[in-house]
């Protein structure tokens, strides 16, 4: 027997549900010791390859001299489209529409064309310089509007979600406003860039190591690149160096790049593009372009909206019909709107395709409606804040979502009315409003905005997931789930739901790389959703090996089921109180089976998109922040003075990690909505594709004084994992005060007359031309 | 007469020293940690010294003897470390494999998501502890504004910077071999010329200034790097071949700061941190400025000198350089010219500077008594960030209130980093107000034509500028027009 164990304690675990753990991981980030892919010992004779990426928007190739890049130093191999073995194909909505390697043409500028296999990533990337390519160029369209004008086609069928009579409503409309918005994308910049590995093995076997949330896509996206059974690609993942939804399907072609030289060679092949060739040939977030018409009354109440949002697709449909249908889910946020029509335009345009991306499409969605909002305050002259709760969703009326779903976990008038008070918000808009009236060049500007998000998959079968458990024989545990670990803490949080279920201390559970060949057929992490569906099948693989357990005991020592109790890092059988170790190691004598796989598949959600009608959503969580910034009149440079929030996670799992959600999630949305700016030039190619160019927040752009609460009263009303919430996406879009706090800054040059209809990013260069528009109103 | 010449590098990797033959011209610090030693704890990011991931500490004999900086390891080369001694995240770990104390706050605190920054992100913090334990917030986010984290929003780290003021550093393992690591860098620095050719390159370490201005002569095409934070993109970006490469940053006759009555003298090697007093010395806002160039790592190497010989139209010391009437000396083999420093930008890509010739140093006025002088720049992003335009202002007003003279110089306006001489013009002799404020800001408008590219569009480059030259003279009116985060330093003011 273990000794060790026996000194565990008999009244409390460590590390259960709802406690702050650390991150499984943290000794091992802060040593240098946690283990990417790039960091693997490589196995012997590794080669690797590098894209050669086109020079044209939109062009037929019309020649392609590879003669100089195969005879550079060092180079084994090239490979084209000819040489992709099966399909050459990576779309993940099996449209047909991406292809590996392109054939042919450019359909944006940076699109792979070619790949090179050297003995080293440096002579790959010398030789890849080395190609004479000919294009006959035929005219691009890069920005959404101009696509559409050029009258290009939809990428994926647009969505339209309809309730009561909105032209109806409009035509009869007690007052009646409408404008447009731009709103930009955003580069990822996960730290650690897009990278694979692949070993290959015997037969048509390959295992592909590869930094993604979506291993059972990878693993098919392999097989079918190469035309082989999925059965014979293993996919693993131990961590990201952050994801963020960009590794959701852009590892898809290096992957698929790095498994076809691999099986080509029989050698491993490693692939990792430099960050300017990484951010030029992969997807981003969406830009849209939303034009709305909304009618309210005199208290600002909503009457009816009209509106269209149309996004920057990119050359095929990656995710973009569900990151689109995703915006006009969310396009109502936290508002009722009694008469509505929202329509999708998912456009083709010569770029990069668009893909995922933390919210997904959820943000752009909200910032149209937030926007509309605060059209009618500035109209009516009032508190933007004001109008906000004149609209909010009822609790037993007006609470009918424009996708037909009722809102029955409304909580967002509690947590508003808090931060509110917490914040001291009417006060300091009072403080504001007289900084602003005294004049000058700085001007104040605050925002109350609220966030209502939507969780679970809207492609309902994605709401599934699976989890290994096994004990040993010594007691220790070893977990094993379906998603993958990013840096949102996703296994330390299931770690605790494991550790909670067997009531043994977190330190017995090991936590395993993710691997196809242990849980197959696993959803993306990403939707928010890890903790909801993996804590929830590792939670049933531990009932079950409980359940067997507890059988065993009772048959074994002659006790009622019932009086079977796990306690901590024990079992009380009758009046016995067995270490845990024990009683497995006992269970194994008697040949009780202490291994389980665990599935769970969210309950109630439904979903039809032709109607446009059903319950995508489990539940919703719920979110608000007060953001104050200062701005300078001359120059348009600005700081966040402040910012408050108050986030609902449910019961959370860890407050520390859910913490830590918000503050990441709410800095990452700042710099969506302030520095973050993607520029295409006019040759379609993009011009901020690493960090010298391309500016996320630095310590000193987080807000200067920045409170975080979680709503330690709120209870999932649902049947989650410990009724907790999800927490990766929500807090994201907690950054739209900022954007609204700039533009009430903004509109005191001309006294609040006008709303400054502010386009984002807000860059200083946007703040100051909209000064000065406005100071010519 | 022959020089002695040394055919390998030598220097302090941690707790060992090497001794290096085969090294090229191009071989970044990053790279032999991880492909050559395997030492993968210091991770690559972005390969352009912008995100910090590869953070490691460097330590080098200085005037004031050893000290340690943070770097970029991804565009440091190989050919600059010699006599160095490179810390890396891996020397941080105690007996038994504890933390240290940074790392631990970092634990305590939630510092790390993903934990790809984390690393480099450490050695900043373990940097700034070195140096000052207990540093206050301002002084935290100017050490990480050369460390992105895309995961925690920042917040958690501070917290564990703040904490880690509570752990005494004097046991720490950098600070216990200070003595014996400083005598063998000084063992290992002889003054000989450091020459290695290999099939890929041949780096050239002169021993002292006569000597390279010798090599100069005879490789009057050689590169020649300082602090590499832009050669080195020209490597890790553009695979340009840069050999045969010169590097200079180690001469200790470069790295004269002299001061006298009239101003500063910078040699070219000084590194902006290195500057950092002195220029604070020279005019007001002059350190705001400096505190902004780059992040922290860039600042440990990137140099006065480079920056100046580079001739970038978006290069951030030329425009207030420029104001205060800066002159540049060149050194050719041994002759010595100097010039005015407006005068060394010809056009764009193209600096008064012959081939075999290096920019040996640059004199920096101190601003009259009395005169009036500010510099801004204007970024997307605050810190870390090149400028879209950076305009230095001075301006002396005579006892009738008018303007004497004026100097106003800027980048990002035009090719070079260039004067408004119509502006100029337009204030000298008029009375210092609105007015003469207004009619410059006008003549701004003929001095220049600026681009519109990804940092700014045209427009509001022109505007931004002009509005700049309004600001100037809000302040000399003692009105605060400016968005500040943290007070503005008190010997500043």
């Amino acid at each position: 027997m273990n000794d060790a164990s026996n000194a565990r304690s008999s009244t409390a675990i460590s590390g259960g549900v709802h406690t702050p753990r650390r991150h499984d991981s943290a000794h091992k980030h802060v040593t240098g010791t946690a283990e990417y892919i790039d960091d693997m010992a490589e196995p012997s004779g590794t080669l690797h390859a590098y894209l050669g990426l086109s020079e044209r928007a939109n062009a037929v190739i019309t020649s392609m001299d590879l003669d100089a890049v195969r005879a550079a130093p060092g180079v084994v191999g090239v490979l084209t489209a000819a040489d992709i073995p099966g399909e050459n194909d990576i779309s993940p909505t099996h449209r047909h529409d991406e292809p590996v390697l392109s054939d042919g043409t450019s359909a944006f500028y940076g699109q792979p064309i070619f790949a090179v296999i050297a003995e080293s990533r440096d002579a790959a990337r010398r030789a890849a310089l080395l190609a004479k390519v000919d294009y006959e160029d035929r005219p691009h369209h890069i920005d959404v509007v101009s696509a559409v004008e050029a009258g290009y086609p939809h990428v994926t069928d647009p969505l339209q979600l309809r309730n009561g009579d909105a032209e109806g409503a409009l035509a009869t409309a007690t007052n009646r406003l409408s404008g447009e918005m731009r709103i930009g994308g955003q580069d990822h910049f996960y730290l650690e860039g897009q990278i694979a590995l692949a070993v290959p093995g015997e037969d048509d076997e390959v295992t592909v190591y590869s930094s993604t949330q979506h291993p059972s896509e990878i693993q098919h996206m392999v097989s079918q690149a190469l035309g082989t059974a999925s059965n014979a690609v293993t996919v693993q993942t131990r961590r990201m160096g952050g994801g963020f939804g960009g590794k959701e399907t852009q590892g898809n072609q290096f992957a698929a790049i790095a498994a076809i030289a691999a099986k080509r060679y029989n050698r491993a092949v490693k692939i990792r593009p430099d960050r300017d060739d990484d951010m030029t040939a992969t997807g981003k977030r969406h830009d849209f372009h939303v034009t709305y018409d909304v009618a309210y009354d005199d208290n600002g109440r909503i009457e009816a909206l009209d509106a269209v949002y149309a996004a920057r697709c990119g050359f095929s449909s990656d995710l973009s019909g569900p990151v689109t249908d995703r915006a006009l889910f969310h396009s109502d946020n936290c508002y009722f709107l009694p008469n509505v029509r929202l329509r999708s335009r998912p456009m083709k345009t010569d770029t990069v395709s668009n893909t995922a991306f933390r919210g997904f499409g959820g943000p752009q969605g909200k910032l149209g409606g937030e926007r509309v909002i605060e059209e009618i305050a500035y109209a009516l002259g009032k508190d933007p804040l004001e109008i906000r709760k004149a609209n909010f969703y009822g609790i037993d009326e007006r609470n009918v979502t424009p996708y037909h779903q009722v809102v029955e976990d409304n909580i967002i008038h509690r947590i508003v009315d808090e931060l509110e008070a917490s914040s001291d918000y009417q006060v300091r808009r009072k403080a504001v409003l007289a900084h602003n009236a005294k004049g000058g060049v700085l001007r104040k500007g605050i925002s109350l905005t609220p966030v209502k998000f939507g969780i679970s998959f809207t492609a309902t079968w994605f709401n599934q997931a699976g989890a290994l458990v096994h004990i040993y024989q010594d007691g220790s545990i070893h977990l094993n789930h379906g998603g993958t670990e990013m840096g949102q803490g996703l296994n330390t949080k299931v770690a605790q739901v494991v550790a909670d279920e067997f009531q043994v201390d977190l330190e017995t559970i090991r936590i395993t790389a993710t691997s196809t060949g242990k849980v197959p057929n696993t959803s993306a992490t990403a939707a928010s959703s890890g903790s909801d569906l993996n804590g929830m099948a590792a939670a049933n693989a531990c009932g079950q090996i409980k359940a067997r357990l507890v059988a065993y005991a009772s048959e074994h020592f002659g006790v009622p089921a019932e009086q079977v109790v796990f306690v901590p890092n024990h079992v009380r059988v009758g009046n016995q109180l067995i270490p845990f170790p024990e009683l497995v190691r006992q269970a194994y004598t008697h040949r009780v089976q202490l291994s389980a796989a665990g599935f769970y598949k969210t309950p109630k959600i439904h979903w039809d998109r032709q109607k446009g009608q059903g319950r995508p959503f489990f539940y919703f969580a719920y979110g608000a922040s007060v953001s104050e910034v200062t701005i300078d009149t001359l120059t348009g440079e600005y700081h966040v003075d402040r910012v408050d929030i108050l986030q609902d996670v449910g019961k959370s799992l860890n407050p520390a990690i859910d913490m830590g959600q918000v503050q990441g999630a709410f800095v990452q949305g700042m710099g969506w909505l302030t520095t973050e700016e993607l520029w295409w030039d006019d040759n379609g190619r993009l011009r901020t594709h690493a960090p010298s160019t391309y500016k996320i927040p630095l310590a000193s752009d987080k807000p200067k004084e920045f409170n975080v609460e979680l709503a330690n009263w709120s209870t999932n009303k649902e049947r989650t994992i410990r009724r907790s919430k999800a927490v990766g996406e929500p807090p994201f879009m907690l950054a739209n005060s900022v954007l609204e706090a700039l533009s009430m800054a903004v509109a005191s040059v001309a006294d609040y007359r006008e709303c400054p209809r502010l386009d984002a990013p807000a860059t200083p260069e946007r703040i100051l031309l909209a000064v000065e528009r406005l100071k010519k109103v | 007469m022959a020089n002695a010449v040394r055919d390998e590098l030598r220097f302090i990797l941690n707790a060992e020293v090497v001794h290096m033959r085969d090294v090229s011209p191009t071989l970044t610090l990053l790279d032999y940690l991880r492909l050559q030693r395997r030492l993968t704890g210091t991770k690559e990011g972005c390969a352009e010294g912008d995100c910090g991931a590869c953070t490691v500490l460097v330590g080098r004999l200085g005037h004031s003897g050893l000290v340690y900086e943070t770097v970029n390891a991804c565009i440091r080369f190989m050919g600059s470390l010699d006599a160095c001694h490179i810390v890396t995240i891996e020397h941080l770990a105690g007996v038994n494999g504890q933390l240290h104390p940074v790392q631990q706050a970092m634990v305590d605190f939630h510092g790390s998501q993903c934990g790809f920054c984390t690393p480099g992100i450490v050695m900043s913090l373990y940097g700034l502890w070195l140096q000052t334990p207990n540093a206050d917030a301002a002084h935290i986010e100017k050490t990480l504004q050369g460390n992105l984290c895309r995961c925690t929003g920042y917040e958690a780290i501070m917290d564990a910077a703040k904490a880690m003021a509570d752990a005494d550093n004097s046991g720490d393992k950098l600070i216990v071999t200070h003595d014996t690591i400083a005598a063998k860098l000084k063992e290992l620095s002889d003054g000989i010329r450091v020459d290695i050719e290999t099939s890929s390159g041949r780096l050239i370490v002169p021993g002292s200034v006569d000597d390279l201005g010798e090599i100069l002569q005879t490789n009057p095409e050689a590169t020649i790097v300082a602090g590499s934070t832009d050669v080195g993109l020209w490597v890790t970006k553009h695979m340009r071949d840069i050999s045969p490469t010169v590097f200079i940053n180690h001469l200790a006759e470069l790295q004269e700061i002299a001061e006298d009555d009239d101003g500063i003298t910078l040699g070219a090697g000084v590194t902006y941190s290195d500057a950092f007093d002195a220029i604070c010395g020279t005019a007001p806002t002059m350190g705001d400025l400096w505190d902004r160039i780059g992040g922290e790592q860039v600042r440990n190497m990137g140099t006065v000198g480079g920056n100046i010989a580079n001739g970038s139209p978006i290069g951030d010391t030329p425009p207030p350089l420029i104001a205060l009437g800066a002159r540049v000396t060149l050194q050719s083999g041994t002759d010595i010219r100097t010039i005015d420093l407006e005068d060394f930008f010809i056009d764009y890509g193209k600096q008064d500077r012959a081939p075999g010739e290096f920019v040996r140093s640059v004199h920096i006025p101190r601003l009259p008594e009395g005169e009036h002088f500010a510099v801004y720049k204007i970024s997307k992003r605050r810190d870390e960030d090149i400028s879209a335009v950076c305009s230095a202002f001075r301006v002396a007003l005579d006892e009738s209130g008018a303007v004497a003279s004026a100097r106003l110089a800027f980048g990002g306006m035009a090719a070079t980093p260039k004067r408004a001489k119509a502006a100029e013009k337009a204030l000298t002799g008029q009375p210092w107000n609105e007015a003469t404020v207004d009619a410059a800001m006008a003549a701004l408008q003929s001095d220049f034509t600026p681009l519109t590219d990804w940092r700014a569009s045209a427009e509001y480059r022109m505007l931004a500028t002009k509005n700049l030259l309004k600001r100037f003279y809000l302040e000399t009116q003692g009105q605060t027009v400016q968005v500040t985060r943290h007070k503005p330093d008190m010997a500043e003011a």
